[in-house]
């Protein structure tokens, strides 16, 4: 079956579950369950001790690191913003990748970002949401962790649109730059790396503070995809109103 | 015989005079005096762990709406079960909200903290914006703080949204996932829910 097909296929699976599937369902929780010890194991092996490395390194290379992935991933943003109707959005994260590329020296500095452009970060996942498109099932994949049909997707759509899953995954030029797949696993796995070094104090309270730590994670990861495609950091005040009823 | 009840009177007075602490009834200023008296707390390095913690929880009974919290955590079920089941999971989840509490503040307890505002979302809410600065290792984090103003000269916190993940839902929908694995047992939950504290 070719690739075609196959998102063909999961765009109608996506479409006929998310009218009936709210995300919290699952997809298959029992091989989700699996595939979460498995990623837990692989952070314990080997995510986290190179972050707790990378953590010990000096203050201006993790710096620079977080801002070179950061850069590379503003260029996914330009194209969603654009699909969002969002041209400020897009005219803004255009701005913010050319001036860290070049006064920035290749993206390790961030001088937009001193200078107030500071750029969502958006996917092709948020923007189905932005049209309607509802999450679908959650399941968590080897590695790549959690997610949902409809992200899924979108993560599948990302590296058809994406600039730099073009020039690198894709082994195709773009606008004269071109790389190949081992660039975009080096980026990608620098991008893991500085987020567990970033977050290394919030996994471990985390995991020590949960009774079941899979589904906190479900569920830290429903509620970004949420503020994410809201653009928002609101909660839900019915919610809470119904406690006083 | 009541020289002896006056002086009872005056020493369970004067306890509670010198043990608990009020704050400011202003929610934005009582976040920021709340926080700081528990970092303050934490960082004391005269004070042993069992110390610090019983502060806390001292703290913490007196200005989180921990009752409020335990029953949003447990949804809808709240609605269905015995009221003596009931009670035991609101003594379970207190006494778990504070050690999980004690531990994530420890974890934090380094940091600098800065209350940048508050938004009044209703006559029962208000919420608090704040972060904790950024240190080494960790970048700022932004935390809301969900304060209940029903009666406006106690405020109390019933949620706490870190870059926008509320700890509250996150805790209900973990406690409906383990019900709902479990057949909507309440003993499950119970049950783990000793484990922790007892860990």
């Amino acid at each position: 079956m070719d690739l075609k097909k196959t998102v063909l296929i999961i765009l109608t699976f996506v479409l006929f579950q998310t009218n009936v599937l709210k995300a919290s369902n699952e997809c298959f929780e029992g091989i989700s369950r699996s595939i979460f010890d498995f990623n837990m194991g692989f952070d314990k092996v080997i995510l986290k001790p190179v972050a707790k490395a990378y953590n010990k390194l000096p203050e201006p290379i993790k710096d620079g690191t977080g801002n070179f992935t950061s850069n590379i991933a503003t260029l996914l943003s330009i194209p969603n913003f654009v699909l969002q109707g969002n041209l400020k959005g897009a005219g803004d994260a255009s701005a913010s990748f050319l001036i860290n590329s070049t006064f920035g020296v290749l993206g390790f500095g961030n001088p937009a970002g001193s200078m107030g452009l500071n750029v969502q970060k958006e996917d092709v996942g948020q923007t189905l949401g932005a049209y309607g498109v509802g999450a679908g099932c959650y399941f968590v994949m080897p590695i790549l962790g959690p997610t949902t049909a409809r992200d899924a997707l979108g993560m599948i759509t990302d590296s058809y649109i994406d600039p730099f899953s073009i020039a690198t995954w894709r082994e195709k030029d773009f606008l004269g730059a071109s790389g190949n797949k081992i660039d975009y696993l080096a980026v990608k796995s620098a991008t893991a790396v500085d987020f567990r070094g970033d977050n290394m104090t919030n996994f471990d309270s985390l995991e020590k503070n949960s009774l079941d730590l899979y589904s906190s994670m479900k569920s830290l990861y429903l509620q970004d995809r949420e503020r994410k495609i809201q653009n928002s950091s609101e909660t839900n005040e019915d919610d809470w109103g119904n406690l006083d009823k | 015989m009541r020289k002896l009840f006056l002086l009872i009177v005056t020493i369970v007075f004067f306890n509670n005079f010198a043990f608990s602490v009020t704050y400011n009834s202003n929610p934005q200023i009582f976040i920021n005096e709340l926080v700081n008296d528990a970092i303050k707390t934490l960082s004391d390095k005269s004070i042993s762990d069992e110390e610090k913690a019983a502060v806390i929880s001292k703290i913490a009974r007196e200005n989180v709406d921990i009752k409020a919290l335990g029953l949003y955590t447990l949804g809808n079920v709240r609605k269905t079960i015995d009221e003596n089941i009931l009670e035991n999971y609101q003594n379970l989840f207190e006494k778990y909200f504070l050690k999980s509490l004690t531990s994530r503040l420890n974890d934090y307890s380094g940091n600098k903290f800065e209350v940048l505002g508050s938004d009044q979302k209703s006559s029962n809410y208000t919420i608090v914006n704040s972060k904790i600065l950024e240190n080494n290792n960790q970048p700022e984090i932004k935390i809301d703080w969900r304060v209940y103003t029903k009666n406006p000269n106690k405020p109390l916190i019933r949620d706490l949204v870190v870059e926008g993940l509320s700890l509250a839902r996150t805790q209900k929908e973990e406690f409906a996932s383990i019900l709902n694995s479990n057949n909507n047992d309440i003993k499950v939950l119970l049950t783990k829910l000793e484990e922790f504290i007892s860990k």
